[in-house]
């Protein structure tokens, strides 16, 4: 702040606006190029839905695979909340044996990335009857998920005053009934921290289904990816950028609404880490 | 949920001979703190903890992709890795690529931060701006640029060719520069928001008094910039640096989607190479659960090495 408050007010617009313009172009640049007859021809003549037709017709189709990615986000975003309210819950309020080991042992995931894991994972799946499915891959990105997911809970638990679930216990419900009926709303802004960020991971991850699934079981991202390769390796750059304009409107329509959320719980996420 | 909140034996069930009401009301928290931890245990156990094992048997053997574990192949596995003609290249690029994303990266998030820590309208506006591509995925992101990179629909050739760098259509990604840089370019651009917001956590931190005393003592901006802000931030720079090394050390999506490790294998990374050695040239299994370990170990000392030197420099 010191440093550029030097700037005089004509400069600094120029600059900081030019910035602006620079992030924003290439997403501006695909929306076009994805209503366009001809992506990427110098003006745009004409205007149409005709790439999204051809995503839609592309072998299995676009609704296929778009369901591939709700299912995979769906179960990522379900276990991944489940398992860290009642993780954090847990390590938040209670004392048991082998509670800090297990912590850290939860927190180690981020040591040891799922990039070098996939291979056997691949293996173990199919061991668990889980090879080639979407389950799998839901799973698997709800575990890389839970050091974070872990983390936020548990300090969201911890933010919450004692004395409002111990009056609960006193009149004599128990721990789960107090989690149910009384915390859950009190954590209710990590919880949301941690869905939005599960689901962002989930609805775009690429690696894990390319090494996890194949055939029509892929999602969105992995089947452009493939697109790019059809016939005889000519490129439907058009149709390519109309999936990723469907893919990046859910995830730019949740993060605008969501903005203050993510701002809020990254910031608290990161002050006390 | 529920079928997974099994609760386990614990400890608490050999409590000693005629157990007070405090000590049973004791063990009941910690069973039913258990209980709560189960999922998680289960989760990280079948899907971590048994995976890690699974890599260090399979990188020990002789395990094809198709025919399935063939038997033990322990040290040749690990000598045919370091001794693949790709490895020590897919070292090299991948330092090379680690030191100028983080380099790049750190220096335009701190200097986004520095643009937008005030609060003001516009300033507001200018975040969500440089946030938004955090949105997307890497995926989708690298997609995007490949078409912009596209000598047939992306601007990017034509403007070169304007600005004088090159003559006709050119293929940004075909040259070993041109791939590295439009890759690097990708990157900043998806992930310098992130590091933006990253980063501004730590500005926030650092009181106005303080900025308020060095004026007052007549220092320079530039000497408040590396007398003040630097050493204040040191926290946040280093959460930073360790996030973007790690991210940088394990890139994949973007070269897998940009390059393929070309063009002839001049930006191979150390995981598109793990890919490469299970489902393209070798389809070996065994051989890319060694290169898995190797990338694994070394990673895990980087991460020690750097939350070392994250903790010493937030004891200062």
């Amino acid at each position: 702040m010191q440093s550029f408050r030097a700037l005089s007010r004509t400069p600094f617009y120029v600059l900081t606006g030019g910035l602006a313009v620079l992030f924003l172009y290439p997403l501006i640049w695909t929306a076009i190029s994805s209503v366009s007859p001809q992506p990427g021809s110098a003006q745009v003549d004409g205007f149409g839905f005709g790439n999204y037709a051809t995503l839609a017709t592309y072998q299995a189709g676009l609704p296929h695979y778009l369901a591939n990615s709700l299912v995979i986000s769906a179960v990522a975003v379900v276990l991944t909340i489940v398992v860290s309210t009642l993780g954090g819950y847990a390590f938040a309020r209670f004392r048991f044996p082998g509670k800090d080991a297990l912590f850290l042992l939860t927190l180690s995931i981020l040591m040891v990335p799922y990039a070098t894991l996939l291979i056997p994972l691949m293996i173990w799946l199919k061991q668990l009857g889980l090879g080639n499915s979407l389950v799998g891959v839901g799973i698997v990105l709800a575990v890389f998920q839970l050091p974070f997911a872990m983390f936020m809970m548990r300090i969201s638990f911890e933010a919450v005053p004692k004395e409002i679930e111990e009056a609960a216990l006193v009149d004599g419900c128990g721990t789960f009934t107090a989690l149910r009926r009384i915390l859950l709303f009190a954590v209710k802004p990590g919880l949301i921290t941690v869905g939005l960020f599960a689901f962002l991971a989930a609805w775009n991850d690429f690696m894990v289904p390319l090494f996890l699934v194949g055939g029509d079981d892929q999602p969105l991202p992995l089947a452009l990816v493939n697109l790019r390769q059809q016939v005889m390796g000519v490129i439907d750059y058009g149709a390519t950028q109309a999936g990723v304009v469907v893919l990046t409107i859910p995830c730019v329509v949740l993060f605008l609404a969501l903005q203050r959320h993510y701002v809020n719980g990254f910031m608290s996420g990161a002050l006390k880490g | 949920m529920t079928t997974l909140a099994t609760p386990r034996p614990g400890s608490s069930a050999t409590a000693a001979p005629g157990p007070g009401p405090q000590r049973r009301r004791r063990d009941r928290r910690a069973l039913a703190g258990w209980a709560y931890a189960s999922p998680t245990a289960a989760l990280v156990l079948v899907f971590f903890v048994v995976p890690i094992g699974l890599v260090l048997l399979m990188s020990g053997s002789d395990w094809n992709l198709l025919g399935g574990n063939q038997g033990t192949n322990f040290p040749e596995n690990f000598t045919a890795v370091l001794e693949h003609r790709m490895f020590w290249p897919a070292v090299g690029f991948t330092l090379k690529y680690t030191v100028i994303a983080t380099l790049l990266l750190i220096a335009l998030g701190l200097g986004l931060a520095m643009l937008v820590q005030e609060s003001t309208r516009w300033r507001g506006l200018l975040r969500t701006a440089f946030l938004l591509p955090t949105a997307l995925g890497l995926a989708s992101a690298s997609l995007l640029f490949y078409a912009l990179y596209s000598p047939q629909v992306g601007p990017v050739s034509g403007l070169l060719d304007r600005l004088g760098f090159a003559e006709g259509q050119v293929s940004v990604l075909g040259s070993a520069d041109g791939a590295l840089w439009g890759t690097v370019l990708l990157v900043v651009w998806r992930f310098a928001g992130f590091y933006m917001l990253l980063l501004l956590v730590g500005l926030q931190g650092i009181p106005h008094e303080v900025y308020e005393a060095a004026r007052m003592d007549g220092a320079k901006p530039f000497q408040v910039f590396t007398r003040i802000t630097v050493p204040l931030l040191r926290p946040s720079l280093a959460l930073s640096t360790i996030m973007c090394v790690t991210g940088s050390l394990l890139a994949f999506d973007q070269f897998y989607i940009l390059t393929k490790g070309g063009p002839d294998g001049s930006t191979m990374t150390l995981v598109q190479l793990v890919y490469n050695l299970a489902f393209e040239s070798k389809r070996d299994l065994g051989m890319a659960a060694a290169l898995s370990v190797v990338v694994l170990l070394a990673l895990v000392a980087v991460n020690v090495v750097q939350l070392r030197a994250l903790r010493g420099s937030s004891a200062d």
